[in-house]
């Protein structure tokens, strides 16, 4: 019968030399092998103290992002879950009071804001979509919990921390990532 | 009244001595063997391109005491089927023929303490080979009973493998050490390192029985490659598959007491026991004194043996488990002869001498 692929190779069934069957040359050279490994280095990453650089295109969960003034850039338009192809984000939108312009930053904003982590697949689409740089990706990853409904991150779980209160860790969430490295076309 | 006499006969200070010496060496195999079970796995974490446990202390260096808290804390389990007696007596038996061993080894010279010249052998007994010859044939008894009183068929399985093992390959161990025996006359541990303080190491008399001798070593110890009684992937631990806790310890440390104990016997018989290569002895003594010496003596021994240990582990982590056959091929139709050979021919030689 002719072979479907050129990839078998045939087995030796050639009978054992006499210095094969000594096994111990086998065996020391074996041992040498594992003897160099020694010297090698490790590859490992020791995990929670040391983490491995992350690409500059990485994307992992969302945040909602605020201004210099630490007023929130969203205003509720609902591209992002338009935009959304595993329908993971909800939102509803709320209308500004007077004495709350430091708070929100356009006349609109999202009263609720939430989006189910179980259901993203970290496209990135909804940072591409939003025209008011709102939708970040961050370079925060694998979060862990012990129920489903612990996974739809509102507001205050997405919001990136104050700018003017807590710049240290408002520089810490946005992290190192470039966003919207190759631009999202809606900067005009 | 008669009891009284005994008392005032017994010498105390040559009990205390003893006694104290049983103390230490015990101690000592089990903090060596503690420590082995950390080093194999750093050694195979190195070989293998790993880091090896590092969370437990700097380095990992407590995690022989997390393993040893972690197997004293977990549940003692006594399978309903099973002898229980016979259960319980297994890892017994197997810790107390792995410690007997440590009985004959001379650690070293001789130290002078509290107006004493004490020996740092336990018992210099003058058939010390034929002792731990014997007790490593009572070694397989705690395999044995252990498997079989678990009741399962792996655990029988296993049992039976060891026995097998073991008494094979101790045909060819002790026709080597016929062949040992002839070019040093003698059976007494102590007075073949004393020889080989003298003369050349008996590694170099006798090169061919080494090989044999070490080899054998492997399969009496139960390591790899011939560690076929607790196989994990086919006999699901073998014999101590039934066991749990401080038990299993038991038998996990045996091993490595078996380990580091055969390991001072190889250095012993074949590389010179505690002397110290290149250098003297007789004139160390002079020099800086019995005590100091002795010390040396003793860390020269030390370093022979975790050489042996790492061989053990080196090897443990390059070669594959042999199958059964294979196995008997070699300890019967390849390890005898060659053991019986070199007999002849050390005799031989020795004879045209």
């Amino acid at each position: 019968m002719q072979a479907l692929t050129n990839k078998i190779k045939p087995v030796s069934r050639k009978p054992m030399s006499l210095w094969e069957r000594m096994y111990l040359p086998a065996i020391f050279k074996g041992m040498v092998i594992t003897f160099t490994h020694m010297f090698k280095k490790v590859p490992t990453i020791n995990y929670p103290e040391q983490k491995r650089p992350f690409s500059p295109v990485f994307r992992g969960l969302q945040i909602l992002n605020r201004d210099e003034e630490g007023r929130e850039n969203c205003t509720a338009c609902g591209l992002c879950a338009l935009a959304c192809p595993a329908e993971a984000i909800t939102m509803e939108c709320a209308e500004r009071k007077p004495g709350e312009e430091h708070l929100y930053r356009e006349e609109k904003y999202a009263a609720k804001y939430e989006i189910n982590m179980l259901r993203c697949i970290f496209c990135g689409l909804c940072e591409e979509a939003c025209p008011k740089d709102a939708v970040y990706l961050s370079e925060t990853f694998a979060p862990a919990n012990y129920q489903r409904k612990g996974f739809v991150y509102g507001k205050e779980d997405l919001l990136i921390p104050d700018p003017k209160t807590d710049p240290e860790g408002f520089a810490k969430a946005k992290g190192s990532r470039l966003a919207n490295p190759q631009g999202h076309g809606n900067e005009h | 009244m008669l009891l009284n006499q005994t008392f005032l006969i017994l010498d105390w200070a040559f009990f205390t001595e003893k006694l104290v010496l049983i103390i230490v060496v015990v101690m000592g195999s089990l903090l060596v063997a503690m420590y082995s079970t950390y080093a194999e796995r750093k050694v195979a974490a190195f070989m293998q391109d790993r880091v090896g446990p590092d969370r437990a202390g700097p380095f990992g260096i407590l995690q022989p005491l997390a393993d040893g808290v972690k197997l004293f804390f977990k549940e003692e389990i006594v399978p309903n089927f099973s002898s229980k007696f016979l259960f319980i007596l297994g890892p017994v038996l197997a810790m107390l023929t792995a410690m007997m061993i440590g009985a004959v080894i001379p650690w070293g010279g001789t130290v002078h303490l509290f107006g004493r010249d004490i020996a740092l052998q336990i018992a210099d007994v003058n058939i010390g080979i034929l002792y731990i010859f014997g007790v490593v044939s009572l070694g397989v008894y705690g395999i044995m009973i252990g498997g079989w009183a678990s009741n399962n068929k792996y655990s029988l399985l296993g049992a039976m493998r060891a026995a097998s093992q073991i008494i094979s390959y101790e045909l060819a161990l002790g026709i080597t050490l016929i062949a040992l025996l002839m070019l040093t006359g003698t059976l007494s541990l102590n007075q073949m390192v004393d020889q080989q303080k003298d003369h050349v190491w008996n590694i170099l008399r006798q090169p061919l029985g080494f090989l044999i001798f070490l080899i054998c070593a492997f399969a009496e110890t139960n390591r790899t490659p011939f560690d076929l009684p607790e196989a994990e992937n086919e006999l699901i631990g073998g014999y101590h598959a039934e066991y749990s806790s401080m038990k299993l310890g038991f038998y996990l440390f045996s091993e490595y007491i078996n380990m580091f104990l055969s390991s001072a016997v190889m250095a012993t018989l074949f590389f010179g026991g505690y002397d110290i290569p290149f250098v003297n002895d007789a004139a160390l003594v002079e020099k800086i004194g019995m005590n100091w010496t002795a010390l040396l003596e003793f860390a020269a021994l030390f370093i022979k043996i975790l050489c042996f240990i790492f061989l053990f582990m080196w090897v443990r982590w390059t070669v594959p488990r042999f199958r059964y056959d294979q196995l008997m091929n070699l300890g019967w139709k390849i390890l005898l002869p060659l053991a019986l050979f070199n007999m002849l021919a050390t005799g031989a030689i020795s004879l045209l001498k």
